[in-house]
């Protein structure tokens, strides 16, 4: 950009503000050229691929157990729920039955990673709005969750537990005693999320009626998850197009209709209150048998084309295989739910105060690597 | 309304396209290059079909031709399906944008102009999304040539 200030006809100017790509609330590498008069945001033009690594090639190259652990690199705080997406499509492909057992442990993990992922987002909204006690509290319940993943699958952070027909190892002996301890202690957590955060009146003044989207520019933008539940777009995948063992649960889609980052914020919050309900009509059911189905060293799925969508922590990821028949996908694509969900991001700030900017980005929940794939 | 439902009423609209629904879970229309813009803005304002939520847009380079696909659902009656367009052209492929009818084609198409080079006609801020813009080449491509070697095996 040659120039940083605009003048006007009518004698007002514009500023160009760099906002990243090393900007603490924008959570990783993400560069936004504001437009501002005054305090007074006119355009947000995000430019992306700091991190891109071009995922989708290299699942060009990559055969279709090899491709599963690159989806944990994308979106890495939903990485079970990546996994899950990718093995879904290819089991559709394949015609696999996945054992019970596998299914009720893959949904247990996916609403585990969807709390955790709530929970961290929680504590970093917080502390993009100046509140630190938030960010130590949002931690330490994210932390508990790791460690209960660290044991099943060997990883904190990007698990890698699933694969076509199942998952990859069985729970470890732990996994239900740990996941009920940390349920029960969550349950008592959680109402401290609300008197610190939900029910204070700074809080409640800075996020109240800033950053609306309408649901029609929802639906247009394709902002998906509990962004675009707030905003009234009933997109829950888990209730519209089950997977899984989604339509045996009872749980319900958080719907708003005020489209404002306070309502972004709840959704998120009453999520985390159903998933807990889930894992507790799942933990003591977890069927006996194996947790993988026999399949073939070498996948070949059959020419055609294979959708999967799945609900992750920031909303709607599609995986679209295009195969030829040989033994790596033709072609490969992801639709993350972040890159969607940034894309609203000028439509909510525009006329907004550059202050309000990062409340509202925090509420999107953006994850970089799932952006720039 | 079902896919038997959705060939009738479109094909009652637009004779010029077709219907297949081999080797894909959704019903696929194939549309020719001129017409997207029309099929699409009609299927979304009909209240019949109201298909207004675009939740994938891509393209595939085959052989001969690129494709570009579009996954199209109705928020209110639940139903999908996927416009499919051929651009013959694999020297300078080139089609009508959808981004004023659907918002979300705004980053899609810049990401697919980005890594296919596939143009869209009257898009009104086509730039590279993800590569620097002195980027040579379009890497989603098959003949792309990867010189330094990042992807490749």
């Amino acid at each position: 950009m040659e120039q940083n200030v605009i003048m006007n006809p009518d004698g007002t100017q514009e500023y160009f503000v760099n906002m990243g790509p090393q900007h603490p609330s924008t959570h990783g590498v993400l560069r936004l050229v504001l437009t501002l008069n005054g305090e007074i945001i006119e355009k947000v033009e995000p430019h992306l691929g700091y991190i891109h690594r071009s995922i989708e090639k290299m699942c060009e190259k990559d055969n279709y157990r090899q491709v599963i652990h690159l989806t944990d690199r994308m979106d890495y705080l939903s990485a079970h729920m990546n996994n899950h997406a990718v093995c879904l499509a290819i089991e559709n492909g394949l015609d696999v039955e996945v054992p019970d057992r596998a299914v009720v442990i893959r949904v247990i993990m996916d609403e585990l990673t969807r709390i955790s992922s709530h929970t961290l987002w929680w504590g970093v909204m917080g502390m993009d709005l100046g509140a630190i006690t938030s960010f130590l509290y949002g931690f330490r319940d994210h932390e508990y969750i790791t460690e209960i993943f660290e044991e099943t699958c060997g990883a904190r952070l990007t698990m890698n537990y699933n694969v076509p027909g199942g998952v990859m190892f069985d729970l470890h002996p732990n996994f239900v005693q740990k996941t009920k301890d940390f349920i029960a202690e969550f349950k008592r957590k959680l109402p401290e999320y609300d008197t610190l955060l939900s029910n204070n009146v700074i809080f409640l003044e800075r996020t109240k009626g800033v950053g609306i989207l309408s649901k029609e520019m929802a639906i247009s933008y394709g902002v998906t998850g509990p962004a675009g539940r707030a905003s009234g777009f009933a997109n829950d995948v888990r209730k519209h197009e089950p997977y899984s063992n989604y339509d045996k649960l009872d749980f319900k889609e958080i719907l708003y209709t005020e489209g404002d980052t306070f309502h972004r914020y709840k959704a998120r919050i009453d999520e985390m209150w159903e998933s807990i309900k889930i894992i507790e009509q799942l933990i003591d059911n977890i069927p006996e048998g194996d947790f993988q189905a026999k399949t073939r060293k070498v996948i070949k799925l059959p020419k055609g084309e294979f959708y999967q969508k799945v609900e992750t922590a920031r909303g709607e990821l599609g995986v679209f295989i295009v195969s030829d028949g040989k033994m790596n996908p033709y072609r490969m694509k992801f639709r993350s739910p972040g890159f969607s969900n940034l894309s609203a991001l000028n439509e909510m700030a525009k006329g907004g105060k550059i202050a309000d900017l990062v409340a509202t980005m925090s509420t999107l929940d953006l994850v970089v690597p799932d952006i720039d794939r | 309304m079902t896919n038997e439902e959705l060939i009738k009423t479109i094909s009652d609209w637009f004779p010029n396209v077709e219907f297949t629904e081999e080797g894909s879970q959704f019903l696929n229309v194939i549309v020719p290059k001129d017409s997207i813009l029309e099929v699409a803005q009609k299927l979304k304002a009909e209240v019949s079909t109201s298909l207004d939520y675009m939740f994938s847009l891509t393209c595939v380079d085959w052989p001969d031709h690129f494709q570009m696909i579009y996954h199209l659902k109705s928020s209110e009656i639940g139903h999908m399906l996927v416009l499919k367009v051929k651009l013959e052209d694999k020297e300078n492929p080139e089609v009508e944008t959808l981004c004023n009818t659907f918002k979300t084609a705004d980053f899609h198409e810049r990401e697919v102009y980005d890594l296919f080079g596939v143009k869209f006609l009257n898009h009104p801020d086509l730039r590279r999304l993800f590569l620097t813009d002195d980027w040579v080449g379009h890497p989603l491509r098959k003949d792309y040539v990867d010189e330094i070697n990042i992807v490749s095996s």
